[in-house]
């Protein structure tokens, strides 16, 4: 228990003037993703159960294999800033630095591997 | 760190049953949250019968009834008994309100009442509302000039002061911050809709003159971007008002600034 005045609580490290261009760019990816899932699931949607060439053989076309890129990129990066909220609001302490840390790391993981994934099959 | 049970000693036990009063036809039941803090026991729920015939309409009327005529140990906030303070703020039937304007015959069955959520409780349904205030003051909730005092009043027109309705009766009761899962989980940095409320107040405020400073000290992940428009607050209000869109209006000022 320290000797701390109710309002010095409330204070404590003051206002860090962040928040803002997050909340914006969650908003700017949501949108993008209304667009882009959409598109993605009438692209690959009659995909399903179609022989391996014919799958290869539209991701190969420049319009899916864009439309792919985008919904690995804009996805993850919706995915890291929703996480980082879900964890900034269960988790405290010490781990809530490791999986902010962690979840970081394996966000950009994933959108590297999809991308190289996608351009070995288009290019 | 988010708890999804209670700790050992906040677990709530089956309390005392007081008899029903006597000769009454029409009685209903009440189950009523009880912790002292200086017996050492956990919480528990007493039950008790009151005699509705000769009882108010509403929660607040019982809950008087139950302290002048059952046990008068029960523990209690209460003043105006019409909405105005903001005292008698309680869970009630799973919802927080204000007892003195929430009427019995909106309950169906039992009338279950608990303390504000996730508070700490300082007696029965007293819950310590100290950091709330401290919220609410470090907001600024006052006009902020830095032209000259005029000779007069402060002017403002019709239209402007228009905007402040919905904002300016609420009345600290702390239903909404209480009712809302990231003040829960992060109360102690999230400033709860409440107190944002109070502050969009302000900023909307066409006398007020610090409204730079006031959105540049709610700019923060943790102040402000708590809220992720659950609108339990909204949900819960006991005075009608929208704190969910006060604090989203917050947010388009602050992209507003950036863009």
């Amino acid at each position: 228990m320290a000797f701390m005045t109710d309002r010095k609580r409330v204070t404590g490290l003051g206002a860090s003037h962040t928040g803002t261009g997050a909340f914006w760019t969650m908003t700017v990816t949501s949108v993008a993703l209304l667009i882009l899932t959409p598109l993605f699931v009438f692209i690959f949607g009659p995909l399903l159960g179609e022989p391996h060439a014919e799958v290869i053989a539209t991701l190969s076309r420049p319009f899916p294999a864009i439309v792919t890129g985008l919904m690995i990129v804009v996805g993850l990066y919706h995915f890291r800033l929703g996480v980082r909220v879900m964890i900034e609001d269960y988790a405290h302490g010490f781990a809530r630095e490791a999986w902010i840390i962690v979840m970081t790391i394996a966000s950009y993981a994933l959108m590297a591997a999809g991308l190289f994934a996608v351009a070995k099959i288009a290019l | 760190m988010v708890e999804l049970a209670l700790p050992k000693n906040s677990r709530i036990t089956t309390g005392k049953t007081w008899p029903k009063p006597e000769g009454a036809t029409n009685v209903r039941k009440f189950q009523i949250y009880r912790w002292n803090p200086d017996d050492g026991q956990n919480p528990r729920v007493d039950t008790y019968f009151v005699d509705m015939d000769t009882c108010g309409p509403m929660v607040l009327d019982a809950l008087i009834k139950i302290k002048n005529e059952i046990d008068p140990t029960l523990t209690f906030r209460r003043s105006c008994r019409e909405g105005i303070c903001g005292s008698c703020a309680m869970n009630i039937d799973g919802l927080n309100t204000l007892a003195c304007i929430y009427g019995m015959d909106e309950i169906k069955g039992d009338v279950k009442i608990y303390p504000l959520p996730h508070m700490p409780v300082v007696k029965d349904l007293i819950p310590d509302l100290t950091h709330f205030y401290a919220q609410h003051a470090s907001i600024m909730p006052w006009l902020e000039t830095k032209t000259q005092r005029p000779e007069h009043e402060w002017r403002q027109s019709i239209e402007d002061r228009k905007k402040l309705d919905g904002l300016y009766e609420c009345v600290m009761c702390a239903s909404c911050s209480t009712a809302c899962p990231s003040y829960w989980w992060n109360g102690d940095r999230y400033l709860g809709p409440a107190a944002l409320l109070h502050a969009y107040r302000w900023i909307i405020d066409s006398r007020d003159e610090a409204t730079g400073e006031r959105l540049d000290d709610l700019e923060d992940p943790f102040k402000l971007y708590r809220c992720h428009t659950i609108m339990n607050c909204t949900k819960t209000c006991p005075k009608g008002l929208n704190p969910a869109k006060a604090i989203s209006e917050i947010k388009k000022m602050m992209v507003e600034r950036q863009l």
